[in-house]
């Protein structure tokens, strides 16, 4: 079984953002990027499946600058067999990045494709979603459980107040929440190694695709810095505030 | 020229980042506290095979460069780590030089594939109470008896004796005195050291206390002429050939040291608010903080400079010497004025900059003193008369 995981370059979690003083994104100059977490999470479940001889090959797909190469390095790094690069200069968006998937897909012809469930950054959580759709694939989304069983994929999802498990056919595609596994690191053996898999880079107008982007970010705002607490002197003060000025009971 | 940084290089940093993310500074003042070495972080390191990087990969090593391992060294300190979690790799990482270039097959495919699995400990013995930076003037001996060396005479600031299974150790097979000149006539054994005749004492000491640091007596220890590195009388310059590299790796231990000073300082120049504002806001607070970060820089490019030569096969004296030297000093001016950031804080444990303080000074002590590196600069560089 080949698996697929597309994996996305972000602003590493521990750096503190900072928005661009003309609000039209976040400053990305000189900040240390990485692995988006979920997707880490995507490729470490993915080298589980082959070492426990259920995948045959594990490939990773970037959709991004040429810069996006330090970060499948990354996952060649952790367990992924080769890697492929979908190389643009565009600022791409959910919608563009699940096309050229869409159209990797149709050649790589994966019978499983893990993504993280959203990125960091954008938090938009549709970039699975629009790939099941584009490619007609069953889906799982959430996952903090993934067993593969003859052509099916069980797959146990994350939801509002519980879990629910649901058994979808292969090929599939599977997004995976915080929960699903705890990634490895990589260690200096599988970095050596990394460096002679293979890395290979197409455009996207090779796969004619256009990832020209559909939806335009008007403005970034930081979000507003919390003011100093106050004491109040009564319950009924503390009420009055809640209710009038917070807002939150009625 | 060109300071692009390999996609390897990053890779590195990041995945001994990560592993170094699991033992927090309150780890590393617990271990040192209770004078008890880091097996965790040790068997964490060892798992994910960073121990082996420098050793040839024909003996189970990863056959990296200085570059490579000082990057590693380098991360490890600035975690927080500082010199217990550096010192712990340190001489598995490095240690074994002699061994990989002057021993016996026999002896590498003993010995260097079980340093590079973490598994065997070696402690280094050079230093005696009466020969310190004068390497030349020791005076433990070892005399041949049939097929064994018997080693009479006392160590002193062995690091790790207490643990390590066998010793690195330098030894006169021939007086001084009868020597042709004063560098010959040393031996390098690599001897067992958990034996009757070896007595171990720890030393009560500033800092670094989880990893011990002891005086090592000899009362005739019979060491197998097989456990003889190289050729018998040459051991003082088997030690010379590994210094450059020695030397790179302490820099980027205090440079590291230093990183995880600066971090600690700026945050809390950010968040104390005294008189109504962070203090890092009046520039008398403020300036050292940025010195410390040009120092440090700059220590950095000397070390990347010395390391890059050495990994060419080039002469790189000079260079690894200025790193130290420029490396232990920005570490401790940083270490210091990190303390001072803190104020009454930084006196106290809970803010870890008093440990970074304590490791930090050592930097200038050993294994090489600053002094020493001013004589070779002044001597080697600039061709003053040597002093001594
Ligand atoms: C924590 C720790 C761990 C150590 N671990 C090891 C180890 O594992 N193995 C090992 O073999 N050794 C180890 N050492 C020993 C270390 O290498 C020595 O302390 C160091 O080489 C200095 O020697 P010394 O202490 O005898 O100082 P000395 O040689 O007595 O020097 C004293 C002072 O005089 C200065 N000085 C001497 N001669 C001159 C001169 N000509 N010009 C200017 N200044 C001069 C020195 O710079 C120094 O400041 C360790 C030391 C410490 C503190």
């Amino acid at each position: 079984m080949k698996v697929l995981v597309p994996v996305k370059r972000v602003v590493d979690a521990n750096v503190k953002v900072r928005v661009k003083p003309d609000n039209s994104g976040i400053d990305l100059s000189n900040v240390k990027m990485a692995v988006n977490p979920f997707c880490e999470i995507a490729i470490e479940e993915a080298v589980r499946l082959k070492e426990a001889g259920t995948a045959t090959e594990v490939v990773a797909i970037s959709v991004g600058a040429s810069a996006c190469q330090e970060q499948l390095r990354t996952c060649l790094a952790l367990g992924a067999d080769r890697a492929i690069l979908v190389e643009t200069d565009v600022d791409v968006q959910p919608l563009g990045i699940a096309k050229a998937l869409a159209a990797l897909q149709a050649k790589e012809e994966a019978e499983l494709v893990i993504f993280g469930k959203q990125s960091i950054d954008g938090d938009n959580s549709q970039t699975g979603q629009m790939f099941a759709q584009l490619t007609g694939m069953s889906q799982g989304t959430f996952a903090s459980e993934v067993a593969i069983d003859g052509g099916k994929v069980q797959v146990t999802r994350e939801i509002d107040g519980g879990l629910q498990t649901i058994k979808i056919s292969l090929p599939a595609v599977v997004t995976t929440d915080l929960r699903l596994n705890e990634p490895r690191y990589a260690s200096l053996p599988n970095i050596m190694k990394a460096k002679k898999k293979s890395l290979d880079t197409v455009t996207a107008d090779e796969l004619g695709v256009d990832l020209t982007p559909s939806v335009e970010v008007v403005a970034v705002n930081p979000p507003a810095e919390r003011a100093a607490g106050i004491t109040v002197d009564s319950v009924e003060a503390l009420v009055d505030k809640l209710k009038n000025e917070a807002k939150v009971i009625s | 020229m060109d300071f692009q940084i390999e996609d390897e290089h990053e890779l590195i940093r990041d995945a001994v980042r990560k592993v170094c993310a699991d033992f927090p500074d309150e780890y590393w003042a617990d271990k040192d506290k209770r004078h008890e070495f880091p097996w965790e972080f040790y068997d964490a390191m060892a798992a994910g095979g960073w121990i082996g990087i420098a050793i040839p990969e024909a003996y189970g090593g990863s056959g990296r460069g200085i570059t490579e391992a000082s990057i590693v060294l380098e991360e490890v300190a600035a975690s927080g780590a500082a010199m217990n979690g550096a010192t712990a790799l340190h001489l598995s990482i490095f240690g074994m030089h002699p061994v990989v270039k002057y021993g016996t097959d026999a002896m590498k495919q003993a010995y260097l594939p079980r340093v590079a699995s973490g598994d065997l400990h070696v402690a280094f013995g050079v230093t005696e109470p009466d020969a310190g930076t004068d390497t030349t003037s020791i005076t433990t001996s070892a005399r041949l008896e049939g097929d064994q060396y018997i080693v009479r005479g006392r160590k002193v600031w062995t690091t790790k004796a207490l643990i390590a299974e066998r010793v690195l150790l330098l030894v006169r097979t021939t007086p001084k005195e009868k020597s042709e000149r004063r560098t010959d006539g040393m031996t390098l054994l690599l001897a067992e050291l958990q034996r009757p005749e070896v007595d171990i004492s720890p030393i009560d000491k500033v800092g670094r206390n989880a990893v011990a640091t002891c005086e090592v007596v000899y009362d005739d220890l019979p060491v197998a002429v097989a456990d003889r590195v190289g050729e018998e009388g040459k051991g003082f310059r088997y030690l010379l050939d590994g210094l450059n590299a020695e030397r790179i790796l302490i820099a980027a231990e205090a440079l590291g040291i230093g990183r995880a000073a600066l971090r600690r300082a700026v945050a809390y120049a950010q968040d104390r608010v005294v008189f109504g504002r962070p203090i890092g806001q009046n520039q008398g607070v403020a300036f050292p903080l940025g010195e410390a970060k040009m120092r440090l820089d700059a220590a950095e490019l000397m070390i990347r400079k010395a390391a890059w030569l050495l990994d060419q096969g080039q002469p790189c004296g000079a260079e690894a010497n200025m790193a130290k030297w420029l490396a232990a000093d920005a570490s401790f001016q940083t270490a210091d004025q990190a303390m001072q950031t803190h104020g009454g804080f930084g006196y106290a444990s809970e803010y870890h900059v008093e440990r970074y303080w304590r490791e930090a000074r050592l930097m200038r002590i050993a294994p090489i003193s600053q002094e020493m590196i001013l004589n070779y600069v002044t001597e080697h560089v600039l061709e003053l008369p040597k002093s001594y």
